[in-house]
């Protein structure tokens, strides 16, 4: 199978089959990362500040936990199962990381090279979990519950509407030409209107964003339907197949390869969608808590959101990747995430 | 064993359908003008017996059994089966295609299972699905999905996804056209003995005219398109045939003269 992430074919492999402690289980290149972290912990404690910064000590402690992480790992084997593997695989993108971070705090809290407030250090973006994680979990809720609503309401809409067209040739005769001229405008080109109409800002988003959802979707479950091979119908008709059975049984599942693109391209529009709208109208959000950072020229604050900001999108899509492949199951070589 | 599986998998009394095709024309329309492909065809076939339909590439065999499935209708003419006018698709009449087409996301018990989930009666009828993929030799495949399978295993399934369904009539597009030899012998076989066993009425569409005289007891020679009927030979051999017969290689002459083929004999 086709691995976008190598850590669980790796895993599948079990390169690491060690059981029972001794010398040869230790993971060498485990303990050279625990040094870079040890190394970070101590060049943001010893190295003073070129301005003083809160929260050095606690970074410090960070780096020094991941290292004792590291430690643990490097010196028990497979103990943990999954996770020392895991832990094992990424070995070289933790000294990596150790090194990066090593260099931003060099260049940000402890030269200056990178000028304050623009550019923020390490210990400034922990300050900012640390002392706004209340109003940040707020505005990742919001912007969760904004997109899940549109998103769903656009997909379920999208597969209607692809399935409509795709079957019945009258649906396609009128809904095909409003699609072409309606669909390729981006849905952020209706904010202004949207937000006038309805009675809501936040209404207005999930429209939005269940329009930009839609259209995708509904596009790729068209084309998803009108390309089923057509003796799959033929023999569920010699079988006693009904209409219905042909929708749901027949043309549903074989398009649904087509179906899951289309909510990918439409996941990707409704981030955009939802962050544009919570800028400019909902009062609520990740798009509006950089908005409003943005407004009292808190840099840390704009990349703590954006780092947090990307972490959500990632993991939505992850689940919509875990969904596709429990539903695609059948499908052979499926591309993971 | 598979006779065994059989009588379990019929629980009625299966009899194969009479079929009767009186001046069937047909012809499509191939970017606007006419393209006949039947031209005229009569024929009728005893319920039970095993008649194969052989001709030239395109000669339109295939739309015949379309036409007996019910899934395209004649230009001119009639076709019944047991005296009454084709109209829609039934499962009664099954038709087996060259490719087996099995749905992909289907496991192979599912597929199977498809007529009977299409016609509702899958509930209580379980046992004949799972009798049925005994019955073509794939019990411990039911959970595999189409693309683990063989090339013989999927078109094993597509045959125990028509006969589950106990058809009265059972249309065999080239079921074996894309099959390797050794494969394609071994299946001729046990097509030969689903046939005797079900007692259904079976046509079979094929190039192979070896195949056509092995399996069948009447052969249809059909002329280029439009298709018309130059010759109907009985193959008067008792079950189980031999390929060596030297009664089969002369039919086999007959046959191919009768396809213009006389010169390669």
């Amino acid at each position: 199978m086709a691995s976008i992430d190598p850590a669980l074919s790796e895993r599948a492999h079990g390169s690491f089959r060690t059981t029972g402690w001794s010398w040869t289980a230790v993971w060498p290149l485990g303990l050279v990362a625990a040094a870079g972290w040890i190394g970070v912990a101590a060049l943001i404690e010893l190295w003073p500040e070129i301005i003083p910064q809160p929260y050095g000590r606690e970074l410090a402690g960070i780096a020094l936990a991941i290292a004792a992480v590291l430690v643990v790992v490097a010196a028990t084997g497979r103990l943990f199962g999954a996770v020392s593997d895991t832990v094992r695989y990424y070995g070289p993108w933790f000294i990596a990381a150790a090194a990066l971070l090593a260099v931003w705090e060099v260049v940000t809290a402890k030269t200056g090279w990178l000028p304050v407030p623009f550019f923020s250090s390490p210990q400034s973006i922990l300050e900012v979990f640390l002392d706004d994680w209340s109003r940040l979990g707020i505005s990742i809720w919001y912007s969760v519950l904004l997109l899940v609503k549109g998103y769903l309401i656009g997909a379920l809409a999208g597969v209607l509407t692809g399935v409509t067209i795709g079957w019945s040739q009258a649906a396609s005769y009128w809904v095909h030409p409003v699609l072409r001229l309606i669909g390729p405008l981006p849905a952020t080109a209706w904010l202004p209107l949207a937000f006038f109409i309805f009675p809501t800002s936040g209404s207005a988003s999930v429209f939005l964003i269940a329009l930009a959802t839609a259209f995708p979707v509904t596009i790729l479950t068209w084309s998803g339907i009108a390309s089923v091979n057509r003796d799959y119908y033929d023999i569920a008709r010699t079988l006693g197949a009904k209409p219905s059975f042909l929708i749901l049984k027949v043309a549903v599942p074989a398009a649904l390869p087509h179906v899951f693109v289309g909510l990918f391209m439409g996941l990707g529009t409704s981030f955009a969608v939802l962050v544009v709208a919570e800028m400019l109208g909902v009062k609520a959000g990740l798009g509006w808590y950089l908005q409003w950072a943005q407004g009292w020229a808190a840099y840390n604050n704009m990349y703590a959101a954006l780092l947090v900001m990307a972490l959500m999108c990632s993991s939505l899509i992850t689940i919509l990747f875990r969904l596709r492949d429990w539903t695609l199951s059948w499908q052979k070589g499926l591309v993971r995430w | 064993m598979v006779a065994l599986a059989l009588k379990q998998a019929a629980e009625t009394t299966v009899t194969g359908q009479q079929i009767d095709l009186e001046n069937v024309s047909h012809q499509f329309e191939l970017k606007g003008a006419p393209l006949p492909v039947l031209d005229n065809v009569s024929f009728s076939v005893e319920p039970g017996s095993f008649v194969s339909l052989i001709g030239p590439s395109g000669c339109g065999k295939s739309t015949l059994l379309r036409l007996l499935a019910g899934l395209d209708h004649p230009t001119d003419g009639t076709v019944k089966v047991d005296g009454e006018s084709v109209g829609d698709p039934d499962p009664s009449r099954i038709l087996v295609f060259q490719d087996p087409t099995l749905f992909p996301w289907r496991t192979v018990w599912d597929n199977v299972a498809l007529g009977l989930e299409a016609q509702g009666i899958l509930r209580s009828a379980r046992h004949r699905v799972d009798n049925a993929v005994q019955l073509v030799g794939l019990s411990g495949f039911e959970k595999a999905y189409p693309h683990q399978l063989s090339g013989g295993m999927a078109q094993r399934v597509a045959l125990a996804r028509a006969l589950v369904n106990e058809p009265r009539l059972l249309l065999l597009d080239e079921p074996l056209g894309k099959l390797d030899s050794l494969t394609r012998l071994t299946m001729q076989g046990e097509i030969v003995k689903l046939w005797q066993e079900a007692g259904l009425t079976a046509l079979l569409v094929t190039h192979d005219v070896e195949e056509a005289l092995f399996l069948t007891q009447r052969v249809l020679v059909f002329g280029p398109r439009p298709a018309r009927i130059v010759a109907d030979i009985a193959v008067d051999l008792p079950y189980p045939r031999h390929r060596g017969d030297p009664k089969l290689a002369e039919l086999r002459r007959e046959a191919l003269g009768h396809l213009g083929l006389a010169a390669t004999w």
